[in-house]
């Protein structure tokens, strides 16, 4: 692989809380090639958001990093200053959430929101600023962009307002882009357009994508590799096709049943029993045993760490040992 | 065809959005009115599941308060077994009720936080006096069986339980009153999909076991493959398209149905390349005149503009569209 655009080392964090302290992220490491785009998939509180979060410096106080390094190329950016870490965020790393309202000033007008970005990290006129973000604004899908640029954000629908925020996080020439749900808002008919804009344009400008989803279907259609996320420990990770199609960890490979899909009808779902434990309550050992079909004892009492099971794919599960003699 | 169980005819609401009186005089506006379901008409056979599929604010929701009774249709008919739900007659209206139930998107909000599990459950039966208050113990520790729960749970309140176990519990609640119809809004949106494949299977189950028929609302559309066996299309608060589940989905007629479904992300890796899919949905209060999918449709013609398309026979079952059965079915 080439050198990796940013690398998560052992990432662990952990929110101080009256009852003690829970660990919303305990160990995950991966790493994002340039130009590449990692979908992060898990149910609800597995630790995707705050995974983005701790990348861009925005863990939430008295929440923090407690162990773990992040590396952006050649730079530790996860002790950065709040100064200098509000600089890698816009310039070097652009974010798109699923509120499109929480990333935009509703006072501003979208000219001003968009030149201000522009302007405070490169190099350009007023003038020069405003033709950029025009040009933006007309390559993520925005009719009469010359136009509708001196409009407020509530004059746009929300799939509009969406296109504007990409449109903002990309204004910088951000490497990174780290759109958490960035469609979950959006009606079916506007998230396929939002994606193929997002995908695109990110392209086109070889900026690698750490793309937070709970949809397969979207990751199945835009990742070129998928890390799947369970009680903020990292389960699995691979390209896509394998990771969909041969999942190599339990959870994964039950989640997967579990989707009804348009192609074949199935009769009955598969069910993985139970739900994900909360972070007061993760079992020792492999956090998914209570849930799992194929639980060993070694699983209640040892935590299996992630190690490979073929070419750039992992999984942490203890099955791993006997190769490729399980589920597929 | 079998014998319908519900009969929808000409079912339509409307709702006043003007503003207060005074900033209409002060500001000499109209008043305004938005049209959620606009003369919607299908039927649903007994034991069947039915789907209505739409994006948001296409008018699911209200559809399925007005067949539950809890909105009143503006124009139109909702019948049970022939017979028509006539507000002005409470004591049938009220036999008709008992028959129906509904689960709701939000487990959150559908339970009473302040009642224990077991009451919760009850309430149907106590309401509609159902039974002896003896039995009703016995009767509550069977439905939490029936759902996968246990009969400790009846002691608990719903904080105490996760989203998928809120949703068990606001099913159990509904068969309470041994319905032989359940409307279903969005009852896994909530959920996460490993829970969501439970709550379904379980809805299956209990559809054999107690030969229930299901209105089921969705937006995804791979839910409502799953589980439906027709399902109706809504596009700005008009049936487009009422077809066989499985055909629709290989041979959709309405050319607002082939956008849906290309708009689908595919999880099979088929390699299907997905059409562009224009536009967004236009403002209800004002549709767009004609069909209201013209602005958007990738073959429409001078003449959609002017009227709006009825439902007409397709092979699959109806779509309104001018174009239907002239319209290749696929578009290569
Ligand atoms: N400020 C906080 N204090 C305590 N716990 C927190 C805080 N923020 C997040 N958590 C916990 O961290 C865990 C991971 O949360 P996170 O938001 O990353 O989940 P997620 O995978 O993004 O889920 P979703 O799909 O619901 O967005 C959750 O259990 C959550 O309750
Ligand atoms: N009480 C109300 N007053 C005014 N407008 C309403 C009311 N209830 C619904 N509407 C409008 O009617 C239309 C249909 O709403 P409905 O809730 O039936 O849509 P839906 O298909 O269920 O959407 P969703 O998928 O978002 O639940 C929407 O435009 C909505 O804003
Ligand atoms: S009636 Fe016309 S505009 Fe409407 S869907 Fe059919 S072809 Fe398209
Ligand atoms: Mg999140
Ligand atoms: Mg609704």
């Amino acid at each position: 692989m080439t050198k990796p655009l940013l690398s998560v080392r052992d990432l662990v964090v952990e929110f101080p809380t009256r009852r003690g302290t829970l660990r919303a992220l305990d160990g995950v490491s991966f790493d994002i090639a340039p130009g590449e785009v990692l979908g992060m998939v898990g149910e609800s509180g597995a630790g995707k958001s705050i995974t983005g979060a701790a990348i861009i410096g925005l863990i939430e106080p008295p929440g923090r990093i407690a162990s773990g390094e992040v590396w952006l190329g050649d730079t530790r950016i996860d002790q950065l200053s709040p100064e200098a870490m509000r600089r890698v965020r816009g310039r070097r790393i652009g974010m798109v959430f699923q509120d499109p309202l929480t990333s935009l000033n509703p006072l501003y007008t979208i000219a001003r929101q968009l030149t201000e970005t522009i302007r405070t990290h490169m190099d350009a006129s007023e003038g020069e600023a405003r033709a950029r973000a025009i040009a933006l604004l007309d390559r993520v899908g925005i009719p009469a962009a010359a136009r509708r640029i001196d409009d407020y954000p509530h004059h746009f629908s929300g799939g509009m307002r969406q296109r504007v925020v990409i449109a903002l996080a990309l204004a910088a020439e951000p490497e990174l882009v780290i759109a958490d749900e960035p469609t979950t808002a959006l009606d079916v008919s506007v998230q396929a357009q939002i994606i193929d804009v997002l995908k695109e344009i990110c392209a086109e400008r070889g900026a690698s994508v750490m793309l937070i989803t709970h949809d397969m279907g979207v990751i199945a259609e835009t990742a070129d590799r998928v890390a799947v996320l369970y009680a903020g420990r990292m389960a699995e990770i691979g390209p896509v096709r394998d990771v969909i199609l041969q999942p190599r960890h339990p959870y994964t490979a039950g989640l997967m049943g579990s989707i009804p899909t348009l192609e074949h009808a199935a009769d009955r779902l598969v069910q993985i029993p139970g739900a994900m434990p909360r972070l007061d309550a993760i079992p020792a050992g492999c956090a998914f045993n209570p849930r799992c079909t194929q639980v060993m004892d070694r699983c209640l009492r040892d935590r299996p760490a992630l190690r490979p099971v073929a070419p750039h794919h992992a999984s942490a599960c203890w099955l791993v040992d006997d190769k490729g003699a399980h589920h597929g | 065809m079998a014998d319908p169980f519900l009969t929808v005819t000409h079912l339509t609401r409307r709702f006043d959005v003007s503003k207060p009186w005074l900033n209409r005089v002060l500001e000499r506006e109209e008043r305004q009115f938005l049209t959620a379901t606009a003369d919607v008409s299908f039927a649903i056979n007994k034991g069947e599941t039915f789907a209505l599929v739409g994006e948001s604010g296409s008018g699911k929701s209200t559809i399925a308060k007005m067949i539950v009774g809890l909105l009143a249709p503006t124009e139109g008919q909702i019948a049970i077994d022939g017979q028509k739900l006539d507000p002005k007659d409470p004591v049938s209206m009220r036999a008709l009720r008992r028959r129906m139930q509904m689960i709701f998107q939000d487990p959150f909000a559908s339970l009473n936080p302040r009642w224990r599990v077991g009451d919760i459950i009850a309430e149907p039966i106590h309401t509609l006096g159902l039974m002896p208050r003896a039995e009703i113990t016995v009767e509550v520790a069977r439905l939490l069986d029936l759902v996968g729960l246990s009969k400790a749970d009846a002691g608990k309140f719903p904080h105490e339980f996760s989203g998928g176990q809120r949703q068990r519990i606001a099913i159990a609640r509904a068969l309470a009153s041994r319905p032989d119809f359940i409307v279903c809004d969005e009852p896994t949106s909530a959920l996460d999909v490993s829970v969501q494949a439970q709550i379904l299977n379980l809805m299956r189950d209990l559809q054999d076991e107690f030969k229930l028929t299901y209105l089921l609302i969705s937006h995804d559309l791979s839910v409502v493959r799953h589980m439906s066996n027709r399902i109706g299309v809504l596009y700005l608060g008009r049936l487009v398209e009422v077809a066989d589940a499985k055909r629709l989905f290989h041979e959709p007629q309405h050319p607002y149905t082939r956008m849906l479904l290309d708009s689908v992300p595919d999880l099979a890796l088929s390699g299907r390349r997905r059409k562009p899919v224009s536009g967004e949905i236009p403002n209800p209060i004002s549709p767009p005149a004609g069909c209201a999918f013209h602005p958007r449709c990738p073959v429409a013609q001078d003449q959609c503009q002017i009227a709006v398309p009825a439902l007409r026979p397709t092979p699959t079952g109806e779509a309104a569209c001018l174009l239907a059965g002239v319209a290749p079915p696929t578009d290569a």
